[in-house]
């Protein structure tokens, strides 16, 4: 599925990522811990192809294909999703208007028909619910004014509608009380498969109780310094990355 | 100075140009060296127009001819689609009247139409009885190469309200200018416009309102895309004169600019000589907002998709205000047509 290779990367010319390698499998879900400023949310930026984020050496493939040369929303066609750390406020577009735009934009780019508009509002009533999403609010302008619990939810609602392929959780627990953070995990449980797979971002290991990753990597310093089991982020809670730190 | 007296003695001299401070980013004078013979009559068909549906009475004015004098009688109300049509090179210029009386309520439908390179003037003269209503919204498509300059004189009566919403495309220059006379008298003003400019479209929006008396209210909401060479100008001056207590007045204008070479003149302006007044105004011009950018091109959305999505939200914000539904509906399209790629 995934596979970064000794990737370097520079925003306002200052390097972030410095070298950092990784590969995750299909049917697989990595979490990636670090302390702040090691990288993480430059990882999810850089794979993803955010503007300002400058890859100077090394490569990312999804199934292959050179993640790199594509725009971000032709990545987004093949599958890839960011659930972003602070979701965007979008004034003046019902959140429905912007999953069906987006989601036929995706359908396009894939040579797919369409989705018709009952089929749309029945997928979305589907998910709203599982989510606990109140449907009246896919009315109302995106996340305009919308808790940050709600902005959340909002992010796995679109992931669900989206159905991709490959997810990228960026401190999606963050702002999150206990019943959120379930509801939010739950959805994201019910996207794991073997033809999927996800990697989870996060700074603390509270996320990774509810969704259970099957390999841990710390980033520090700007590359992979640790991998193992899910037992290395409960090693992690206990001793914090101030030896990863000093490593990197 | 004006454009109607320039047109009919053919004399450069008395356009409006930079020198003349309301006229300093709609230079006329500097633009037009020879003022063109008189339009032609109109040849052709122009067809239908795309408020006639909406209308029970369409009046037209082609190339500056026929008659537009309209009347709705106490307690009536009327929706007339109104079309001011301009075709080829020549000059010409329009007067329109329209009188309400008192409790008498009109749709006002109003399209410009344009296609040659023609030097246009049209003058309108809305006066509203006590109680009376209007909603005048207007659809501005002049063509490329032409000059067309639209001014209104809206004159008021006490619980009257007037609401109007402009849009416009622009023209090689063009002004739609309205003035209001506003009594107060719990009479309420609504001033909305939007403009879409591309190319090397030039679009003036300038209004003055005028607060005569006690206890009036005005809203303004105007927003642009401008994007290319084009420029957009919105001239708004609110004046509250001495006694006009209780004046409750808001003006907003927004504008997004889309290229490094497009540009927006603003001059926003309140002129209040009253003590008991509620004034605000906020003026904001800018690029589209870079991460909502990339949230939506996450989703899925190629660049320009994107780009209409959230500009055509930004303009729909002032599209929304507007009464009569299937005209609303029928100016989001228009606007969605011009923002999208």
């Amino acid at each position: 599925m995934l596979k970064v290779t000794n990737l370097h990367a520079e925003v306002d010319g200052k390097e972030i990522l410095k070298g950092l390698s990784l590969e995750v499998p299909a049917g697989e879900v990595h979490a990636i811990m670090g302390p702040n400023g090691a990288g993480k949310s430059t990882l999810s930026y850089v794979l993803t192809g955010r503007d300002g984020y400058e890859v100077t050496g090394g490569t990312a493939t999804l199934d292959g294909e050179d993640l790199l040369a594509l725009a971000p929303d032709v990545r987004a066609a093949r599958g890839v999703f960011l659930s972003f750390q602070y979701p965007l406020e979008i004034p003046g577009v019902p959140a429905l208007t912007f999953i069906r735009t987006a989601l036929n934009a995706q359908r396009r780019a894939r040579g797919e028909a369409e989705i018709t508009a009952p089929a749309f509002l029945k997928l979305a009533r589907e998910k709203a619910q599982a989510l606990k999403i109140d449907f009246d609010m896919l009315k109302r302008a995106l996340n305009v004014g919308f808790s940050g619990g709600e902005k959340k939810r909002m992010e796995i609602l679109q992931m669900a509608m989206l159905s991709p392929r490959f997810l990228i959780l960026d401190e999606t627990d963050s702002g999150l009380d206990i019943d959120a953070l379930r509801i939010v995990s739950d959805g994201v449980n019910a996207l794991r498969g073997p033809d999927r797979a996800m990697l989870v971002i996060t700074h603390y290991q509270r996320l990774l109780d509810y969704i259970k990753p099957d390999r841990v990597h710390v980033l520090a310093g700007g590359r992979i310094v640790a991998s193992g089991g899910p037992e290395l982020a409960h090693e992690l809670e206990a001793n914090g990355y101030e030896r990863y730190e000093q490593a990197a | 100075m004006s454009l109607t007296s320039a047109i009919r003695d053919r004399d450069v001299a008395q356009l409006p140009s930079r020198r003349d401070e309301d006229w300093r980013w709609t230079d006329l004078r500097g633009l037009i060296r020879i003022l063109p013979q008189p339009s032609p009559p109109f040849a052709g068909d122009p067809g239908a127009g795309v408020f006639d549906p909406l209308a029970t009475q369409v009046v037209t004015l082609a190339n500056g001819r026929g008659e537009a004098v309209i009347y709705v009688p106490a307690g009536e109300t009327a929706w007339v689609a109104l079309r001011i049509l301009s075709q080829g090179d020549g000059a010409h210029a329009a007067r329109v009247s329209i009188t309400l009386a008192d409790g008498a309520r009109l749709h006002l439908f109003e399209t410009y139409e344009g296609e040659g390179g023609y030097v246009a003037q049209t003058s309108l003269a809305l006066t509203l009885g006590e109680g009376a209503g209007v909603e005048r919204i207007v659809l501005a498509a002049d063509s490329a190469g032409g000059v067309s300059i639209s001014q209104a004189e809206v004159t008021l009566s006490p619980k009257s309200e007037f609401a109007q919403t402009v849009l416009t495309c622009g023209g090689r220059r063009q002004r739609i200018e309205t003035r209001v006379a506003h009594p107060g008298g719990h009479a309420s003003l609504r001033l909305d416009g939007v403009y879409l400019l591309a190319d090397k479209a030039h679009a003036d929006l300038t209004t003055v309102v005028t607060h005569a008396g006690v206890d009036g209210l005005t809203e303004q909401l105007t927003k642009g895309v401008v994007r290319d060479q084009a420029r957009g100008v919105f001239q708004g001056r609110i004046v509250v004169r001495e006694g006009a207590d209780r004046t409750d007045a808001k003006m907003g204008h927004h504008a997004l600019i889309l290229s490094d070479r497009a540009e927006v003149d603003a001059k926003p302006e309140l002129e209040i000589y009253a003590d008991d007044v509620a004034c605000a105004h906020g003026n904001t011009v800018g690029a589209l907002d870079e991460d909502a950018m990339f949230y939506a091109r996450q989703r899925g959305m190629p660049e320009a998709d994107a780009r209409a999505l959230l500009t055509e939200a930004f303009v729909g914000q002032v599209i929304d205000r507007i009464d009569h539904n299937e005209a609303r509906d029928l100016v989001r399209g228009w606007a969605a047509e011009r923002l999208r790629p």
